[in-house]
Formats: C-alpha cells, structure tokens, sequence
C-alpha cells in the first residue's frame, strides 16, 4: 500500500493505482474525457489535471497517468488547477462547440464565455475511440494519421477496413460525437442508436455531417433495402 | 536533400500501382529480419525502391511484420519524407519560411500551382512535376526561394514562375545546390 495525502486527508492505496483512482475512490470529483475503465491511461485531454507537491515545486499531472507515490501530496480542486481546467474546458469547447458532454462540462466548471474562434471539429484527438478499438474490440481498425494540425484518426487510405466488425464501439465512447449521433430521442443519447430504431435513420438530413467510422452505415445500409 | 525519382513513364507508374513486385517486398523486410524495430528501415527501403509507398506494399509489411496496417500508416503519414503518392519526375520546392513569406512567397505557390495546374503537395498529370511547400530552406537573405530537385533559385517573383518551369529541362546538367539566377549570385557575393 502507498500512503499519500489528497486534499489534507491521508489515504493509503494500493500500489499501481494512479492519482485519478485513488482520488475517485475517496470521493474527490475529477473531470475526465479521454478516460474510460477498461482503457489505458492515455493523458490527452489534460482535464483530469491535479497539483502534486509543494511551495514552488509544486506542478500540475495529469492524475491519470500519474501513479500513486509514497508521501505525495495532491490537491485536486485548488485556485490553479480550476483556473486550468477552466481554460482547457474554454480550448475543448472552442474545437468542439457542438459537442454536449463538453458543453456540460463547461457550464459545470464556470466556463461563461469564449474567447476563442470556434473550429466545429468533429473530433478532439482524445483517442478514446482507438484504445477501445485495439484493446476491447480487438481490431485496431482505426487510428492516428498525420501529425500537428493534420493529425486525424480514421481507417488507413480512408478506405473500409477490413478487420473492422461495424461494433460501433467507437461511437459509442466518443465525447465529441454523441451530440450528433442522438437521432430523436436524446434520452437515448449514444452513438450506434440509431442501428436499432426502426424504421433507422429517417431524418438522415439532420446529421450529414456525422462523423460516422461505419462504412457502410448499418442503418443507411437498412434503408435502402 | 532530395530524393532519386529516377525516369519513370507514367505508364510504368500505373503499372507500379497495380502490381508491386511482392518478392521485391518481402526481399526488404528478409533483410530486416521482419521485425518491428526495423520498420522504419523497410518503409525507407520500399520508399527508395518505387520512388514512394504503394498500398499493397504497406498492406504486406503489415503482413509479414504482424504490425497491424493501422500503426504502419500512422507511422508513414507521420515522418513528412515518407509519401504515400508516386511522385513526378522533378520536385519543385517553394520555401514558406518567415522570411520568404513576408516577401510574397504564398502569391509564388498561387502562381506555380496556376501554371502547373495543381496544388501542393500534388502531382501534374504527366508525372513531370510535384509541388511542395517546406518552412525553411535556410537562406532567408535570398528569399523568396523556389528549389528544383535541389537546384536554387533565390528572389522568385511571379514573373520568374515561367521561366524556371522551362528551365527545369537543362537544371541537369549543372550540379546540384548552385544558385541559378545571376542577380541572386552578385548579391550573395557583394
């Protein structure tokens, strides 16, 4: 067991565990968005920032991929860490603007207005969907290309995959596409719903510009029939 | 540095499109004992062989090296030398450095993709020509610069476009990494 402190309690963990683990397992909120159960860490969002140390060595982690240390004193909520996260939620949401679960989170932490251009990309790079791919799913049918700027995740040559099983898996994590891929009834917010409706996909005109992996789409491919 | 696009038709690059010779392939990734700490090594070698990456050549690597094609690809889109495209015969090569840039360089890429008729980072039909734009070529004073396939030419306006395109023919029998424009050499020697 490792003992640190989080906030001012002392806590003793379980070696291996990362900061994120502990803090949620004693009741200490932490937003995440590239993180998932199941997944390994992968630290691209940056939301999940903590303060580690003290006085003038003091710094910020992302608690994700930090372990838990012997003695180390971690501050999830203080002045600078909020300010961070606040200014991240700000970056996240001015790339994604149309994505619900980010605007959740920036209304939850204060974020009241945008100072930056928004960009509608479909897509903030958190590579959730391509860790779910190769370590649930198997597959490794989509990943990074490019790089700087360029740098967009998709199948190689743009071209249908053929280790892809159209599981959905990836729409099904991606925090910045469940907005769109909400068809018509929100409450059934996620990703590959519309597969299952009948008859599928209907008002197809509202989410053209889905950022949709499945190709075919097994609901235009039912459509059709 | 500039690459070896020795003489292809453009037939033969059809060709090379269609069938990439798979003992060739597997040859490369033999040498490189099929693992996957060389895979740089095989994307290079099959580079340096077909002039760039062909699909099915990537699709075998993948094969043999058990990496999965997705790594490969993101590995080849990565590194900006690896090109997944056959390329012309001569690379045209317009610097958008900090310095040429505020000399007007974007109005030569405008000008040369015009006149070439396609856009950067593309190939002209005929398989003549590839235009790229780098950031720096490391010799602001003389800027605005356009290299082809390694020959230089500094203060390029608009004007000059035509002129080195019909030039390119004879650059080859000059050696490489001169300067081609007589003003450009006064300037640099006074």
């Amino acid at each position: 067991m490792v003992n640190l402190s989080i906030n001012g309690l002392n806590v003793s963990v379980e070696e291996g565990s990362s900061l994120l683990e502990a803090a949620k397992y004693f009741g200490f909120p932490i937003p995440t968005l590239c993180h998932m159960d199941g997944l390994s860490p992968y630290g691209a969002c940056r939301l999940c920032v903590v303060e580690i140390g003290e006085g003038p060595k003091a710094k910020l982690v992302s608690s994700c991929t930090y372990p838990a240390e012997e003695g180390l004193k971690v501050r999830t909520a203080s002045a600078r860490v909020l300010k961070a996260r606040k200014m991240i939620l700000e970056l996240l949401l001015a790339s994604c603007p149309q994505s619900k679960t980010i605007q959740d989170l920036a209304s939850a932490y204060g974020v009241h207005r945008q100072r930056f251009r928004q960009e509608h990309e479909d897509c903030i790079l958190c590579g959730l969907c391509v860790r779910m791919c190769e370590e649930q799913m198997m597959a490794k049918a989509i990943g990074f290309r490019g790089r700087g700027e360029n740098r967009s995740i998709g199948t190689p040559f743009d071209i249908k995959s053929d280790v892809c099983r159209l599981c959905g898996g990836c729409m099904y994590v991606c925090p910045a596409c469940r907005l769109r891929c909400t068809y018509n009834e929100p409450e059934k917010a996620i990703c590959g719903a519309c597969a299952n409706l009948s008859p599928p996909c209907i008002e197809k005109e509202q989410f053209e510009d889905m950022m949709c992996f499945m190709d075919p789409c097994v609901a235009c491919e039912i459509k059709k029939d | 540095m500039i690459r070896d696009t020795e003489a292809l038709s453009s037939e033969e690059k059809d060709c090379l499109q269609e069938s990439v010779n798979s003992k060739d392939i597997l040859g490369i990734i033999e040498t490189h004992n099929g693992k996957l700490g060389g895979l740089m090594a095989i994307l290079g070698d099959i580079q340096t062989e077909y002039g760039y990456l062909p699909e099915q050549a990537l699709r075998m690597a993948a094969d043999e090296t058990g990496c999965s094609l997705v790594d490969l690809y993101g590995v080849a889109t990565f590194y900006h030398s690896f090109r997944l495209e056959p390329q012309g015969k001569h690379r045209v090569c317009i610097c958008l450095g900090t310095a040429c840039h505020v000399r007007g360089a974007a109005t030569i890429v405008e000008e040369f993709e015009r006149q070439l008729g396609i856009k950067v980072g593309q190939t002209t039909s005929d398989g003549e020509f590839t235009l790229e734009t780098v950031n720096c070529l490391g010799a602001c004073a003389i800027g605005p610069i356009v290299t082809v396939d390694g020959h230089y030419f500094s203060k390029v306006d608009i004007t000059k476009v035509k002129s080195i395109l019909e030039k390119v023919p004879d650059l080859k029998k000059v050696p490489a990494g001169l300067l081609q424009n007589e003003e450009a050499k006064a300037a640099v020697s006074g």
